[in-house]
């Protein structure tokens, strides 16, 4: 079985964030990056497919030169190979483009399930995995914490919201997207970090996929988050604050 | 036709009440546009369910009915959306950003070639040009986005982003439609929708919640929230990072895929305060948050804040709230 993990790289999860003087993005030169965690659990979800059914996974990821240790880790966590399209900036070419990218790279290897992470930790549409299905014509399902494949159906177990849950079941091809935490993520063996220097990573560009960007949506400008709510800071050292917090559940929330 | 049409969500025959929201953000967008406002209602036998919509000040509400749509299927609800959008052809189409919506309104919008700004948290209109406000990064920053270009927008709301009661009353007429949905245009199969957890624990009655999150880094610590909350006479709760990892069990979960808790003090200790969280508890008539990072989103709900090492905060609190009630 063929299975193809799109992956994001993003900034890592408790990075300070500064908004650049222009307003509409972020400062970048100072950032570290990771891969996104919805992602980090699609690849680990393919990983145990293929010891499952065998085959192979290969991993997909759009974005600059900088994205090349998310591949890398990809690779040494146990995926056989690994296409990157090299693109600046996909993530300003807005949803459609940006899924019509990777949907044409996809396409270049037809794969039996493609897998993605059910939203990105850095812009959150939660979109591009289902825009893909719809351009891919595959089937789809989302919030996925389970896969399993039988009698060339792949059958899932989706989250819904309240502790409720559903199982799904579809033809392959398909394409899931992944929820974080249910499974346990590996790590990079010594030996798969040395075989990943081999694997061989595929290069392509929007170009040789003929897509060009095709923005719908301006960014205008990024701003701090409003405060709906006064919040009173409690300062000093840990004792110190523990201290008026114990005066305020007393005096003022009434709660001892 | 244009105008503003709001999807309505329900499964088995009780409204999701962010409906009702949608509702609201659909009139406000009318009145401020002067454009007719709709309202759809899918599934079968719905006929009970519309006529919750009809009684609010809309222009039309259309019951799209069918066999297929019974039981919700992404590819089910895609094409009779799509079909009912090329007839009725709105400017905007507001959704609810529920877990449904998420699973197909992207596919939605790609059929329909246009945008979808999801999880929008506000929707204002600057020199004639359609603002709309939503969250990056977790909640850290957020961002105005505009459409460029004329066309239909499709828009997703943010749980709480508007009033429910907001709605206003009215009456509308119900209009019946049945999309053409054949058998192959369905290709998830949908089973019955089931619960999970054997514990019947209900937070939702708590008065007193101390809750943890991923900053307590590894079970072994979780202790010292234990500790804490024995000391002020709390439930325990959890974020959803901290029940995946088997920390806590599920049945403490509190957010989106867990419980919704109102408790008189819900104290959050290492939680950042992922939408997914927030919408859980922020209901809490007060909210202490103790984070080592004072950019985290979750100082934007509390009333009381303590920017510190909870390792260090914890056991203090701890100490002195036993001192205080001895």
């Amino acid at each position: 079985m063929q299975i193809l993990v799109a992956i994001k790289q993003v900034p890592a999860r408790d990075s300070q964030l500064t908004i650049a003087p222009s307003g509409e993005w972020i400062e970048e030169d100072d950032l570290a990056y990771e891969i996104n965690e919805p992602d980090a659990y699609a690849l680990e979800a393919a990983l145990q497919l293929k010891e499952r059914h065998g085959g192979e996974v290969i991993a997909l990821c759009a974005g600059p030169e900088r994205v090349l240790p998310v591949i890398r880790e990809a690779l040494a966590k146990g995926a056989d190979r690994a296409i990157h399209v090299a693109e600046d900036h996909p993530e300003v070419w807005g949803t459609l483009a940006c899924a019509r990218l990777l949907a044409q790279a996809a396409e270049t290897e037809k794969p039996d399930l493609v897998l993605t992470g059910l939203q990105s930790d850095d812009l959150g549409w939660a979109q591009t995995g289902v825009v893909m299905a719809e351009l891919l014509r595959l089937p789809h399902a989302t919030l996925v914490i389970e896969a399993g494949i039988e009698d060339g159906r792949v059958r899932v177990k989706r989250e819904l919201e309240g502790g409720w849950f559903q199982h799904v079941s579809m033809p392959l091809p398909a394409l899931v997207t992944i929820q974080s935490g249910s499974i346990r993520l590996r790590y990079a063996t010594l030996m798969g970090i040395k075989k990943a220097r081999t694997k061989p990573v595929r290069r392509l560009t929007a170009a040789e996929l003929g897509v060009a960007p095709a923005r719908q949506l301006r960014l205008r400008r990024l701003h701090p988050p409003r405060h709906d709510k006064q919040t009173t800071m409690l300062t000093g050292s840990a004792q110190e604050q523990a201290a008026q917090l114990v005066e305020i559940l007393r005096h003022e929330v009434r709660v001892l | 036709m244009s105008g503003v049409l709001a999807i309505c969500e329900h499964s088995a025959g009780v409204w999701n009440r962010m409906s009702f929201e949608t509702l609201a953000a659909a009139q406000q967008l009318g009145r401020a546009q002067g454009w007719p406002v709709s309202a759809v209602v899918l599934g079968q036998g719905t006929a009970a369910l519309a006529a919750e919509p009809a009684a609010c000040a809309l222009d039309r509400v259309y019951s799209l009915e069918h066999e297929r749509l019974a039981s919700y299927t992404a590819d089910g609800f895609t094409s009779a959306l799509d079909w009912l959008i090329a007839r009725v052809r709105p400017d905007v189409v507001l959704l609810p950003h529920t877990y449904r919506v998420r699973d197909f309104a992207p596919c939605l919008a790609a059929r329909a070639g246009r945008p979808l700004v999801s999880d929008v948290t506000g929707i204002r209109v600057e020199q004639g040009e359609l603002i709309f406000e939503r969250q990056l990064f977790q909640g850290r920053l957020n961002a105005d986005y505009s459409v460029d270009g004329a066309g239909l927008v499709f828009v997703s709301l943010q749980a709480g982003a508007f009033r429910a009661d907001a709605v206003e009353p009215g009456s509308a007429p119900i209009e019946t439609r049945t999309p053409p949905l054949d058998e192959t245009t369905i290709r998830q199969r949908p089973e019955a929708p089931f619960r999970e957890s054997a514990g019947e624990l209900d937070l939702g009655t708590a008065e007193l919640i101390v809750a943890v999150g991923r900053g307590i880094r590894e079970a072994g610590n979780i202790d010292l929230v234990r500790e804490l909350a024995a000391a002020l006479g709390a439930e325990l709760a959890a974020s959803r990072p901290v029940c995946d990892n088997g920390w806590l069990p599920i049945e403490r979960q509190v957010g989106s895929s867990g419980q919704t808790v109102a408790p008189k003090l819900y104290i959050a200790v290492g939680i950042s305060g992922a939408i997914q969280h927030l919408v859980g508890m922020k209901g809490a008539r007060t909210i202490v948050a103790i984070n080592k990072d004072a950019g985290a989103p979750i100082f934007e709900v509390a009333n009381y804040g303590i920017v510190g090492d909870l390792f260090e905060v914890l056991p203090a609190l701890t100490e002195q709230l036993r001192n205080a009630k001895a």
